[in-house]
């Protein structure tokens, strides 16, 4: 009898469990802004640069043109694997057939056109703040791109990590991560944190993650180590950042720091899709960067 | 012989360009020349950078001069600074990826990007701030499209 209802009871956990981790799409409410939003190529192309979709979807070594061709293939290492960028084209082996509910739900959900959960290397608990108006316009400048056949890569992560379905676990506990509140009242502050945090995603390279990946909300943009292996992303609250505005600007236009030494790395990609903003947005980003708390080193950190 | 209103305008210890914890002088010679070549770019880009921001005031003289600098030093040819074994995972005091002689056609042709860049940048520099300012993304691009692919994050 006791036997039959720990049973019972063990099977009721692994239906709640697998009904909890099912990948959940967007609300109605998102998925009738988004239907009614205008297809506005022109704003679509400022969200394009400033989500930075192309330096992690174009080929690697590949130039992120006006008009790249984001055939994917770039590797990403981290503790879980190594994650492979897919092709995100509009052709068949990427995008092509997608429609903007299939695109917003990718995007915004992290849950694919067949319904699976999309690993989080893909920034979307980032996205997921980006507007309606935002991420419709950005799927039909993407519409506009050129085409690439390349077939995607499968991701090699190993077990357990490869059971997409625990990814809905992880997005229970991480999905949503926010960092500090800034003024309400502030348009410039708010365009600046909307730039940052949804968009540009900055959290995700300058914020340290636990031993599951989810940012910590605590030490939000405060460093954390290079998934590469070597070195460390830089602390860019203003305990670690003290550029001046002109010296902040001057880098997200020509990517020089106030040393006239040069970004690097993947910072170098963002700076050039930072360059391609409007001044009013850069400086926005200045602004947010100046306003957050600040959040010391860690002892540990060198 | 500089000029005086030239040498005013020049301040000190525009550019830090530090080697962590390594004794330049031991370097191999070809890595000491790429780090030469690489301060010469920072020194004249300082005071032409520091003008487009406002830092420093216009000076036509003073740009003319660092802009010609600074394409003069990326027009030099480098065949003979990037020898075989003096990437980053075999030398010491170098962050150069191995990259770069698996693809050398690519970071020749980034190299000439940067003379380009450089080269126009010292047409207009010296005519007055916005042509300045207009031709700095250019210079920052190229440096940025190298140390994209083929500079070791520090």
């Amino acid at each position: 009898m006791l036997k039959r209802s720990l049973a019972a009871v063990a099977l009721l956990g692994a239906g709640a469990a697998w009904w909890l981790t099912a990948p959940t799409p967007l609300s109605h409410a998102t998925e009738t802004a988004l239907v009614t939003a205008p297809a506005d190529h022109i704003q679509g192309e400022q969200v394009f640069w400033a989500a930075g979709c192309a330096s992690c979807h174009v080929a690697p070594d590949a130039e992120e043109g006006d008009a790249p061709l984001l055939a994917g293939g770039q590797a990403f290492a981290s503790d879980f694997g190594t994650f492979y960028a897919p092709n995100i084209s509009p052709s068949e082996q990427g995008i092509g057939g997608w429609t903007l509910l299939e695109f917003a739900n990718a995007v915004q959900a992290g849950v694919s056109p067949d319904g699976a959960h999309y690993y989080p290397a893909f920034p979307y608990t980032a996205y997921a703040k980006a507007t309606p108006a935002d991420i419709a316009a950005l799927y039909a400048f993407m519409q506009t791109l050129p085409l690439d056949a390349t077939p995607s890569k499968a991701h090699d992560v190993g077990f357990p990590f490869n059971l997409r379905r625990s990814l809905g676990g992880w997005k229970l506990l991480f999905g949503a991560p926010t960092g500090p509140a800034v003024t309400a009242d502030d348009p410039v502050l708010q365009r600046g944190a909307y730039l940052t945090e949804a968009l540009a995603h900055c959290t995700e390279c300058h914020t340290e993650r636990n031993a599951l990946g989810g940012l910590n909300s605590d030490r939000w943009l405060a460093g954390a180590p290079n998934p590469n292996g070597k070195g460390r992303i830089p602390n860019i609250t203003p305990a670690g950042l003290d550029w001046s505005d002109i010296d902040l600007m001057a880098y997200f236009t020509t990517g020089l720091t106030p040393d006239y030494d040069s970004a690097g790395g993947h910072m170098a990609s963002v700076v050039q899709n930072l360059a391609r903003l409007s001044e009013e947005d850069r400086m926005a980003i200045v602004d947010y960067l100046k306003a957050i708390p600040a959040v010391a080193d860690q002892p540990s950190d060198p | 012989m500089l000029k005086p209103a030239i040498a005013a305008a020049l301040t000190f210890a525009t550019a830090g360009f530090a080697v962590a914890d390594t004794d330049h002088s031991k370097l191999p010679p070809e890595i000491q020349a790429r780090h030469g070549l690489m301060a010469n770019y920072a020194i004249n880009l300082g005071v032409l950078g520091d003008m487009a921001k406002g830092k420093t005031d216009y000076n036509a003289e003073l740009a003319a001069l660092a802009s010609a600098n600074l394409a003069a030093f990326a027009s030099t040819d480098q065949s003979l600074l990037w020898p075989e074994g003096s990437d980053a995972m075999t030398a010491d005091g170098s962050r150069a990826l191995p990259k770069i002689w698996e693809d050398r056609a690519d970071f020749d042709a980034k190299s000439d990007d940067l003379a380009t860049a450089a080269t126009a940048l010292a047409a207009v520099a010296g005519t007055d701030l916005a042509g300045l300012q207009s031709a700095m993304g250019g210079v920052g691009g190229a440096c940025g499209a190298c140390h994209k692919v083929y500079r070791e994050p520090k």
